[in-house]
């Protein structure tokens, strides 16, 4: 076991655990943050995605000794109130079924804007094709990211 | 009718306090750093002070309506539709309104399950009922105070006008007073021309919750105290735990207990990564029980099957034999699918705290009275004793109608005298069984010399498929002479339903063929089918049992949205269109395929779907279902395979077992047949056509049809990602 101070949505928290412990289980098992969820485990589905120093990165797969002081954003920090563009625009089309997906849908999709505010189409196509979606939805992540493209200036 | 009678307040504060606590899963944001626990119910205080009207509702004297949603949700968007039911017959605005799960309590609801598309038939009248009666003894009410005829008022938004003076008081004012009063009887429901909300466009009512990553799932449920802990199974079907060997694992960090039940061993800890780094340390031996099949060893069972003598007969009609004898031209084909996991993005899990006296579970199932019912039996004890809170579900398809997660969770938790949280890997999940059966079909249709079916024979055989053929669905009632039998082989490899069982694979195969027939017959395949219907219409034979009038509307609405047989791309090219039509879950689904070539390979491009399921609630939620069940069909016809060799699947996760993707998923088109008719199930209707329209429009692109799923792997369409 070892301490680990990590840069979580603009906060210090620790973590007492071992270093080979993914971010993704020292977030959802040590600090409460259960927003980030696990779907498989090796990086396939983007559930678990996150944003380490912008870029959106699968928390399944990195160990958290590996993180260091890089900056962590995970859903339940995208914004303070819910209200960050994508959020917005994930609920004015009604993207959500079941809602297991998205938080790694909407995370991947936030990082694609702040790298590309005004993505065409085949642009959205390869940042979201890493993202399952086992209800479907991908119509509507498709017009979601469009919509809060118009969103951010 | 039937009225529940009014509760008293304990009673619903009983209720708000299960919800609340159990069901609105939170902790404390602030102090992040601190062990997930849930807070008492955040909304029970504010809630206490409503009155309960019937079950389903009750409403503060604020004016804040609760509307309690008896159903699991699943993602077929069941919370959000239910209570849109009660708030119109109860005429209030849908701002007014929260909504709250509400737990397993089976004196109150019935048929508290999220499968077969069942939830709106069964309750669409309870829940106008439900609403109407609540929104009538308020009118009454007020009259009374006012001392004035009932039928002189009216409401609006949650308020009781008296039309003559205008006076007005609030469904809160009105409450207190109301609660007191005796409840209506047959009070009339609202004309559906009238409706307000049924109909429109209502946003999942969790929304705000999903986006923002508040925990709301099974998996997201901690408490302080709470032990960890994932369960090595056997490694194939057929085999029997020997041996355990717990030393090393108990030695791991964080490990706590190990305990063995049935064929599992489970490692119990501190934290999810210790138990699964533990897990890969126990030494396990397993010894063989039962044939270790191999996908090899299905197809030749299938063979068999289909060519021996054990068939059960399902349907028979005329006189198939000389039909067959009598035939101008006669058709075959055999058409295969394979196992398919269910694959829910949230894997299996649940959560077990069993006490001397009674269990707490929680998680999420499809089947919350079943859990409770299978918990009662093994823990020998009262079934009141057992509650069962239920979460939203990261998905189930059918997977979570089964119990097999809870019970573990439940003897684990039994045998570690601890509360426990039972998670599957996403290798536990797809390697864990109820798969979707594996099936093979043989289908044969005899034609008479104008291209008229005469004779229909359909031989179902599946692995653990049960029956596999659903016989009375069409064309069974347009054909003269027919034969449906099947025939089962009992495999070790075990099986569950998979959203819209049965048919997620017999529509395919059935609307393949029937595309074939069409073909030798030389007609129109709509024209085909439409002929069939409007001859049965006329002079059906044996039982029909599903509407014809509807079948052949949807039909004509598919045609005419696709402009069927004259589309054209924007360059000018044809569009092959391929065509399917399927009953399901009371439900009537038309889809057409459009195929355009690309690089020498078939693109779909787009599916148009025309859906007869009555009266729609919400324009939103019909629409997902309708586009995820494309998209489900599509993904799974086209990619899904879980194949085994010596008992064990050889594809374990999402880098061997392909899922569609965004980039493989064509545009969808929507459309809803608008006949008044009362709302029927949604969650699966629209997934059974969609294989048969993909494959009929590659047909019609490249002269070469589908056999066999997954479309990936046969040769027209080798190549493609």
């Amino acid at each position: 076991m070892a301490q680990y101070t990590l840069q979580i949505n603009g906060q210090k928290l620790q973590a007492d655990v071992e270093p080979d412990t993914p971010l993704l289980w020292v977030l959802r098992d040590h600090l409460g943050l259960v927003g980030t969820k696990y779907g498989c485990g090796i990086a396939q589905c983007g559930a678990c995605t996150v944003h380490l120093n912008d870029q959106a990165t699968r928390s399944c797969v990195l160990p958290v000794s590996a993180v260091g002081t890089s900056k962590i954003t995970t859903i339940e920090g995208l914004s303070k109130d819910g209200d960050h563009p994508v959020q917005q625009a994930w609920d004015e089309v009604d993207v959500p079924q079941c809602g297991y997906c998205q938080s790694g849908q909407i995370m991947t999709a936030a990082a694609l804007l702040k790298r590309t505010p005004k993505p065409n189409e085949k642009e959205i196509e390869n940042a979201m094709n890493g993202n399952l979606c086992r209800c479907g939805t991908y119509h509507r992540i498709h017009e979601a990211v469009k919509v809060a493209a118009t969103k951010t200036n | 009718m039937s009225i529940v009678p009014h509760t008293n307040r304990r009673d619903f504060l009983k209720l708000a306090a299960a919800s609340g606590g159990g069901l609105l899963i939170g902790f404390n944001w602030t102090n992040a750093q601190a062990q997930p626990a849930v807070l008492d119910a955040t909304s029970a205080e504010a809630l206490a002070a409503s009155i309960e009207f019937n079950s389903y509702l009750s409403i503060s004297p604020q004016g804040v309506v609760t509307i309690f949603s008896p159903n699991p949700e699943v993602g077929q968007g069941i919370k959000t539709a239910f209570p849109i039911v009660v708030a119109e017959e109860l005429d209030v605005d849908w701002k007014q309104v929260k909504v709250a799960q509400a737990p397993l309590d089976t004196v109150k609801f019935q048929r508290q399950v999220a499968g077969g598309s069942g939830s709106i038939p069964h309750s669409w009248k309870r829940l106008r009922q439900a609403g109407a009666t609540t929104r009538q003894l308020f009118i009454n009410t007020a009259a009374k105070r006012w001392g004035v005829d009932a039928t002189a008022c009216t409401t609006n938004s949650g308020t009781v006008i008296h039309t003559a003076s205008g006076k007005k008081l609030t469904y809160g004012e009105l409450a207190e007073e109301a609660s007191k009063m005796p409840t209506p009887t047959d009070v009339p429901l609202k004309d559906p021309k009238d409706f307000k909300l049924i109909g429109s466009t209502i946003r999942n009512v969790d929304n705000k919750e999903i986006i923002t990553g508040k925990p709301l799932f099974g998996v997201d449920f901690y408490r302080d105290g709470m032990l960890f802990a994932v369960i090595k199974r056997p490694e194939a079907f057929g085999l029997k735990l020997k041996s355990v060997d717990a030393v090393a694992a108990k030695a791991m960090p964080g490990i706590v207990d190990v305990v063995t039940f049935d064929n599992s061993v489970a490692v119990l800890g501190k934290s999810t990564w210790q138990v699964l780094k533990a897990r890969e340390a126990l030494k396990v031996t397993y010894e063989k029980e039962a044939a270790l099949e191999s996908t090899a060893d299905h197809d030749r069972i299938f063979d068999e099957l289909l060519n021996g003598s054990t068939a059960t007969v399902r349907r028979q009609d005329g006189d198939v034999e000389a039909a067959f004898k009598n035939a101008a031209k006669v058709i075959k084909s055999e058409y295969q699918c394979p196992f398919l996991p269910h694959s829910p993005m949230e894997p299996m899990n649940f959560f077990a705290h069993v006490r001397p006296d009674g269990a707490e579970l929680i998680g999420p199932t499809q089947t919350p009275e079943r859990a409770r019912g299978d918990a009662a039996k093994f823990l020998n004890l009262p079934q009141e004793k057992i509650t069962v809170e239920m979460t939203r579900m990261g998905g189930g398809f059918g997977r979570r109608l089964a119990t097999d997660f809870v019970m573990e969770a439940v003897k684990v938790s039994a045998l570690a005298k601890a509360p426990v949280k039972v998670m599957w890997t996403r290798e536990d999940d797809m390697t864990g069984g109820d798969y979707r059966p594996a099936v093979k079909y043989r289908f044969e249709a005899a034609l008479d010399a104008e291209g008229t079916m005469i004779g229909y024979k359909l031989r179902g055989a599946g692995i653990n498929a049960g029956n596999p053929t659903r016989e009375h669905n069409f064309p069974s009632g347009t054909v003269a002479n027919l034969l449906i039998d099947s025939a089962e082989h009992k495999s070790p490899i075990t099986t569950g339903p998979w959203r819209a069982p049965i048919t997620n694979f017999l529509a395919y195969a059935e609307q393949a063929f029937l595309d074939e027939v069409a073909t030798a017959a030389g007609k129109d395949p709509i024209a085909f089918r439409l002929d069939l219907l409007e001859k049965a219409k006329k002079s059906p034979v044996g039982d029909v049992k599903y509407d014809i009038d509807r079948m052949i509307a949807v039909t004509k609405l598919a045609a005419e949205k696709a402009n069927w047989g004259k589309a054209k791309t924007a360059d000018g090219k044809a569009v092959a269109q391929g065509f399917s039509l399927y009953y399901s879950h009371l439900s009537y689904v038309a889809q057409i395929g459009e195929v355009t070539m690309k690089n020498g390979k078939p693109e779909l491009t787009k599916i148009i779907a025309a859906v007869d399921c009555g009266i729609v609630i919400n324009q939103s939620g019909a629409r997902q279902q309708v586009m995820g069940g494309v998209v489900d069909g599509i993904g799974h016809a086209m990619y899904g395979n879980l194949s085994f060799k010596d008992g064990a699947p050889e594809q374990a996760n999402f880098n061997t077992y392909k899922m569609i993707r965004m980039a493989n998923v064509p545009a969808v088109e929507v459309h809803f047949v608008d006949n008044g008719i009362e709302p029927t199930g949604l969650g699966e209707p629209a997934l059974p056509p969609t294989g048969g329209a993909v494959a009929n429009a590659i047909f019609k692109a490249t002269g070469k049809r589908l056999y066999k799923q997954p479309f990936v792997e046969q040769d027209v369409l080798k190549g493609l990602s």
